[in-house]
């Protein structure tokens, strides 16, 4: 039937919009012995070159050209504030408009006071998503009162709010251009490619620089994070709407704009509506981060609690943040599976009625004069840190030896190894391993990105970061490649392990620090503990999903031929589910290297370490800002090798 | 009486430079050919034709023959590479966007083969689409499209939505929406073929009556060759986006341009769609004839009853003009065999 | 208040698009100074400056009627608020001269407010045991031999020297290469990373040298001994990166926004006349993380018990 609507998009985490590329043919026979020929030649070619040509690996000069070049530009802007008029008229007044929507969106909230939000937010959950919905909503929203977060929850939904507007406002028409101007469509790809792989903390310090701290930056580098989800997935939605429709409202006369705002957005709408759901929840975990420029909310519960390494008070503000997501992500999601429904105008009729009759509600109950301070109080800092210590106490040997087997066998050896690799050898490397794995252009774009760092005076902060996500999404994958076969094969499972996965995806990144920092202290090995609990669940997912892809019949057949369970996920599934599986490593580093990164804040050094002390030193700000580059340009690198693996999908040979 | 739709000479050329093809001597070169050379996909090639007011036009071919595009070119939802095409008298081609909506809007109007409703309105409101979008009042709208589906027999499902009805349903609602509008210029591209065999007949004589009742020419594609029997006033053959004849239906059956459209006919009992006209034979000089004669229109098979009673051969006659005559010898074959039988 | 500054941001959208461009202060002036308002005190990452905040906000708010918004700001980003007027006051800063250049003479947007009357002190420390153990090694001459029992999983096949938090105020890094030392710096990443890893290495016996900090309520409860480096001379750290001598003794001092001095609050003037000696500080620290006091319940329990010292801060007329 061709008039429902379409099943909504596959989404992977972080909002990249999934095609169909899970399964790609395999390359034919011949091809792939000759290109495994290549390899091996090219491997022998790299190992003797890198001991031909190894270096001393001398560390990275504090003084480099690009390091210079920023802080001169940062001079020039501390300079120039007031005067310039790129500032005048330009970013001050971004700041100034995004300070007042900030503001109007606080002053609404905490207008209604404390039982008139409870009160609001229960009925839009009632009313958008059914009074299931609504119930979780006044419990969530009760629950940050016994906290006793209040204050800090409603900043961090106002901070979420304010930039889930902007990105909508931006992103929807954004999203459309792309869909329906080739051009727009063909010069956004790149740039939100980039901006999606840009890991969280390498845009702080620019937003300071811009737009200095505060809310406002807070909101805009949310924005900026957020908003490629926005525009991806609205664009999905657009591109999607069946051609026959379009094509029978364009027969009866209508004119473009009519075909806009009567065809393709409301037929589009359950996508738009999956675009913010995914905008809000991105958005919130970005918040949080931007605790570190003085954003208020729940982040600088998180932010404290680190500083103290005080895993209990972490663990109100993480739960607090959880239900939050919870929340919102229930609210947004019900809300869009409600506009697939089709409801008799009179049924609609009764809806307007009940929200009417919710409104008057709202302004009744905010008329109570409850307040957060008269609800019970709970708090599971103490004993969660009860339990930190006791686990600290009686496993400090085992956590001591995994993270000293792990360092000194791996990723010392590994690290030497890329620190010593002469910058050029690297580059060739990758643009030799590039064009085999996926085509020259990817390659090229790669090898570029790796050569950035040598340029920019961070060659050994880069290889020490890289050689940390390395051992990282090794890890990773194990882990990730085993639930997920594990939950392919056990329906049982899955469904117990699913809410678990939905929880973990929609926590920042940032809690995952604690429990690491608590259990490994300050060290690269924390970061790799929390980079591996933060990129787990969508690699899980995404592996699961590959498994289950592959055809049914082709599962029969192999079975009818008397394949043992063992030997059809060798022989048969595995391979069929190579897209599925690449993909998630792809998506896996890509995650790994956001949160190796954060990593700089506990002891994980190198440019993380550089970024941070880039926003709190002055004489380190060029470094800073000249690491987060260098870890983009990581980024670049990493995604362009691996995302050719499931790109390159025509058979070679 | 000057017809409705004219078509001369239109090219529709898909591809690169789509432009550069027509008029030069890459035009001649078969379709495969064209495709080699420049990667350009002639889908309709140097086609005309007119339609006459109130006619029932049936355009049939082989999927791929390129009847959808030829169809889309006559309101320029494809737009078409060169050559004229007027309706009602005035160039399409030479319309500004504006009076080429008010054409859209106000006199051709379209049914599709996946039908095209918009899932998030309702049935009502997919009807009242075209009047919405002329800027009609609601109440209007609603009241003419309320007519409109009583038109098509779905008055009691007005306030369901497109998914909660059956296929047929579905069409019938686009059918309404296609009429809503009052339209001189019915368009159908392949309305029934997603269709069940039944429904189909249903909608078939659906057509045929709303054609009775209202009067509009219709444009008719198809690829099935019974359908356009029976709903088709003439039929135009489409192979390679090349016209390859254009007649009634038994111009079709009976005199088949050439191997393609004779393909075409093959299957179809000849009885059924063949007049006497195409079986008589002089008469013998002096022979005596049945009373009452047949008219030349008559379709053989409602002879057969009469034929093969009579004693004598019959007369065929046009009006008081006597054509030929027909006996059983004449008639027989012609049931019987499904071989060309090319008149003498 | 915040639907004053909506309003006010709305009337100067109108005004600037009027009559020229957004200054960077622009929109941030809340009435943080007038009379009872609110003030922004910046929370630098460390126990020591939280004492010094928590007894000030306590005054301020249970004493005198304002609020306090605290912001949890490392000690560059905090500098920065004075700029934006989202800090009113610090009320612990360690030296900063290049901020203080930057931001009192350049720009103008800050004042010097007076010493807190805490002594501060950084150094390199090693626990009492090792120095017992291996009596040479408080000279820095003679890290070098004992490089090996300092090796951990971070520090490269070197000793490891343990940092704070990347935004304090430090010079290891110069220091290690400059006085070619074999040692890596690694970074904690927060005081409190320091502090349990000093505690460790006091209990368990176990090799620890790393950068630490008087006032310090952690020196009253276990011993730790400064590794003497090279002697501190006047300029000697003018150029950081090539540090090769100790860190000075600093005077703690408090700074605070221009527009919060020029109003002269009574709020101003508590932060001007608050000094107290390193013991309080530490006592108060010493209830924040041993006592499991929150920051309010601390300062409440010290102000309680030594209203001599704080009664001469509040001024006169409040
Ligand atoms: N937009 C297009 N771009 C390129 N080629 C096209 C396009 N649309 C149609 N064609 C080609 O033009 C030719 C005619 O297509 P058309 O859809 O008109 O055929 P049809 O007769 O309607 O077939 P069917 O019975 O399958 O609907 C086909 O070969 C088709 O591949
Ligand atoms: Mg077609």
């Amino acid at each position: 039937m061709t008039a429902t609507v379409p099943p909504p998009p596959v989404l992977q985490p972080g909002g990249r919009v999934l095609g169909t590329a899970l399964d790609p043919p395999a390359p034919s026979r011949r091809g792939r012995v000759r290109s495994r020929t290549v390899a091996a030649v090219l491997l022998v070619l790299t190992v003797a070159a890198y001991l031909l040509f190894r270096t001393d690996g001398a560390a990275d000069s504090s003084d480099a050209a690009s390091f210079r070049f920023f802080d001169s530009v940062r001079d020039w802007v501390d300079a120039n504030r007031d005067t310039s008029p790129f500032f005048l008229y330009g970013f001050n007044y971004v700041r100034l408009g995004v300070r007042l929507l900030v503001d109007t969106v606080h002053g609404a909230l905490t207008g209604l006071g404390f039982a008139g939000l409870v009160a609001a937010v229960t009925a839009i959950g009632a009313v958008l998503a059914g009074w299931r919905t609504g119930l979780l909503a006044l419990g969530g929203f009760l629950a940050f009162g016994v906290l006793g977060l209040w204050e800090e929850s409603v900043d961090t939904l106002v901070l979420t709010l304010s930039a889930v507007l902007l990105s909508v406002l931006i992103g929807v028409p954004l999203g459309i251009l792309a869909a329906r101007v080739r051009w727009v469509g063909a010069t956004l790809r790149p740039v939100l490619d980039v901006m999606q792989i840009m890991p969280t903390f390498a845009y702080l310090a620019p937003m300071t620089l811009l737009f200095l701290i505060g809310e406002p930056a807070a909101v805009i580098a949310t924005m900026i994070y957020a908003v490629p989800a926005t525009i991806r997935i609205t664009a999905l939605g657009i591109s999607e709407v069946p051609p026959t429709a379009v094509e029978a409202a364009t027969a009866l006369g209508s004119t473009r704009w009519q075909l806009l705002g009567k065809v393709r957005l409301p037929m589009a709408r359950t996508t738009i509506a999956l675009a913010v759901n995914q905008t809000i929840m991105l958005a919130l975990s970005m918040v949080v981060i931007t605790a570190l420029i003085d954003a208020p909310g729940l982040g600088q519960n998180i932010v404290n609690a680190l500083q103290r390494v005080n895993v209990g008070a972490a663990f109100d503000a993480g739960v607090a943040i959880v239900i939050l997501a919870v929340v919102l992500d229930r609210i947004t999601t019900g809300a869009a599976r409600r506009t697939r429904l089709h409801r008799p105008a009179r049924q609609r009729r009764t809806r307007w009625i009940v929200a009417g009759a919710a409104l008057a509600g709202v302004v009744l109950i905010a008329l109570v004069p409850v307040r957060e301070t008269d609800l019970p109080a709970y708090s599971f800092a103490a004993p969660v840190n009860d339990l930190v210590g006791w686990i600290e106490l009686h496993w400090y040997d085992v956590t001591e030896g995994l993270k000293n087997g792990i360092s000194a066998g791996v990723l010392d050896p590994l690290e030497t190894v890329l620190v010593t690799t002469p910058w050029w050898l690297f580059v060739a490397a990758v643009a030799a391993f590039g064009t085999l794995i996926s085509g020259w252009r990817a390659a090229l774009i790669a090898a570029l990105a790796a050569a950035g760092p040598a340029a920019l005076g961070l060659w050994q902060h880069s290889m020490q970061t890289l050689a940390t996500v390395l051992v990282a999404i090794v890890i990773t994958m194990a882990i990730g490649v085993a639930i997920g076969v594990f939950c392919a094969r056990h329906d049982r499972l899955a469904t117990g392990i699913r809410p678990l996965l939905d929880a973990a995806q929609t926590m920042p990144s940032f809690v995952y620090l604690l429990p690491a920092v608590a259990l490994f202290g300050a060290s690269r090995f924390t970061a790799i503990v929390a980079a591996v609990i933060f990129a787990v669940p969508p690699v899980v997912r995404l592996v699961e999903r590959g498994l289950r892809d592959v055809p049914p019949t082709v599962v029969e057949a192999a079975l009818s031929a008397g394949s043992t369970p063992r030997q059809l996920l060798w022989k048969v599934q595995l391979p069929m589910a190579r897209g599925g599986l690449l993909l998630a490593a792809n998506q896996g580093i890509v995650m790994v290297l956001a949160m190796v990164v954060v990593g700089g804040l506990v002891g994980a050094g190198a440019l993380g370490y550089d970024v941070v002390a880039g926003f709190s030193q002055r004489e380190l700000f060029g470094q800073g800002l000249a690491a987060g580059l260098a870890i983009v340009l990581l980024g670049i690198l990493l995604d362009r090798l691996t995302q050719g693996f499931h790109h390159s999908k025509r058979p070679r040979g | 009486m000057t017809p409705m739709i004219e078509i001369a000479a239109l090219w529709k050329v898909f591809g690169p430079r789509a432009d550069r093809v027509v008029g030069t001597p890459l035009a001649d070169l078969p379709r495969a050919e064209l495709r080699a050379r420049t990667g350009c996909l002639a889908a309709v090639r140097d086609v005309s034709f007119d339609v006459r007011p109130g006619e029932v036009f049936v355009v049939m071919g082989l999927s791929g023959s390129g009847k959808s595009t030829l169809v889309r070119c006559l309101t320029r939802l494809i737009e078409p590479t060169s050559g004229d095409i007027s309706i009602g008298g005035e160039s399409v081609r030479a319309m500004n966007p504006k009076r080429l909506r008010e054409l859209r809007r106000r006199q051709v109007a379209m049914v599709f083969q996946h039908f095209g409703l918009l899932p998030h309105r309702s049935v009502l409101d997919n009807v009242a689409y075209g009047l919405e979008i002329q800027g009609r009042s609601r109440a209007e709208r609603h009241r003419r499209a309320a007519e409109t589906l009583a038109l098509v027999g779905l008055q009691e499902h007005e306030h369901q939505y497109p998914d909660q009805l059956s296929g047929g349903m579905q069409q019938r609602v686009g059918l309404a929406r296609a009429l809503a509008t009052d339209p001189e210029v019915l368009l159908f591209d392949e309305p029934f073929s997603a269709l069940d065999p039944l429904i189909r007949r249903d909608m078939q004589d659906e057509v045929r009556r709303l054609h009775a009742e209202v009067g509009k020419t219709l444009v008719f594609i198809t690829h099935d060759l019974a359908e356009a029997l029976t709903l088709g006033d003439r039929i135009a053959v489409l192979r390679d986006g090349e016209l390859v004849q254009v007649g009634t239906p038994e111009d079709l059956v009976g005199a088949p341009a050439d191997s393609y459209v004779a393909d075409f006919v093959r299957d179809v009992p000849r009885s059924d769609v063949l007049t006497l006209r195409w079986i008589m034979r002089d008469p013998a000089p002096g022979e005596l004839c049945e009373d009452e004669p047949l008219s030349h229109r008559t379709v053989i098979r409602d002879a057969v009853h009469r034929v093969l009673r009579a004693e004598r051969p019959i007369a065929v006659v046009d009006g008081t003009e006597r054509l030929g005559v027909i006996d059983a010898d004449q008639l027989l074959p012609a049931l019987i065999s499904h071989h060309r039988q090319v008149p003498v | 208040m915040r639907s004053i500054r909506t309003a006010a941001a709305v009337a100067l959208i109108a005004t600037l698009t009027a009559c020229g461009g957004a200054t960077s202060g622009a929109g941030e002036d809340k009435p943080s100074a007038g009379a009872k308002g609110t003030v922004n005190l910046a929370i630098n990452p460390w126990v020591g400056y939280e004492a010094n905040a928590a007894v000030i906000a306590h005054l301020l708010e249970k004493k005198m009627g304002y609020t306090v918004e605290k912001k949890e700001l490392k000690e560059e980003i905090a500098w920065q608020g004075f700029e934006t007027g989202e800090v009113d006051t610090i009320v612990e800063n360690w030296g900063h001269p290049d901020l203080k250049k930057t931001y009192i003479e350049d720009k103008k947007v800050a004042v010097d407010v007076g010493p807190t009357g805490n002594q501060g002190v950084i150094g390199w420390y090693v626990p009492q045991w090792m120095a017992d153990k291996y009596p040479d090694i408080t000279d820095w001459k003679n890290l070098n031999k004992y490089a090996d029992l300092f090796k951990t999983s971070e520090s490269k096949g070197k000793g490891q020297f343990l940092a704070g938090d990347p935004s304090f105020v430090t010079n290891d890094e110069a220091l290690v290469s400059n006085l070619k030392l074999n040692y890596t710096v690694v970074y904690s990443g927060s005081e409190a990373a320091i502090i349990k890893a000093a505690q460790q290495a006091s209990a368990q016996k176990k090799p620890l040298l790393f950068y630490f900090y008087e006032p310090q309520w952690l020196f009253a409860k276990e011993k730790y001994v400064r590794v003497k480096l090279p002697e501190y001379k006047e300029g000697c750290d003018a150029d950081l990166k090539k540090v090769a001598c100790d860190y000075p003794d600093y005077v703690l001092d408090k700074i605070a926004s221009k527009k919060f001095a020029d109003g002269n609050s009574t709020a101003y003037q508590l932060v001007k006349n608050f000094t107290w000696t390193n013991d309080d500080q530490n006592l108060v620290s010493d209830y924040i993380t041993n006592q499991g006091m929150s920051d309010e319940k601390a300062a409440e329990k010290w102000v309680n018990e030594h209203e001599a010292t704080w009664k001469p801060w509040i001024p006169a007329g409040s």
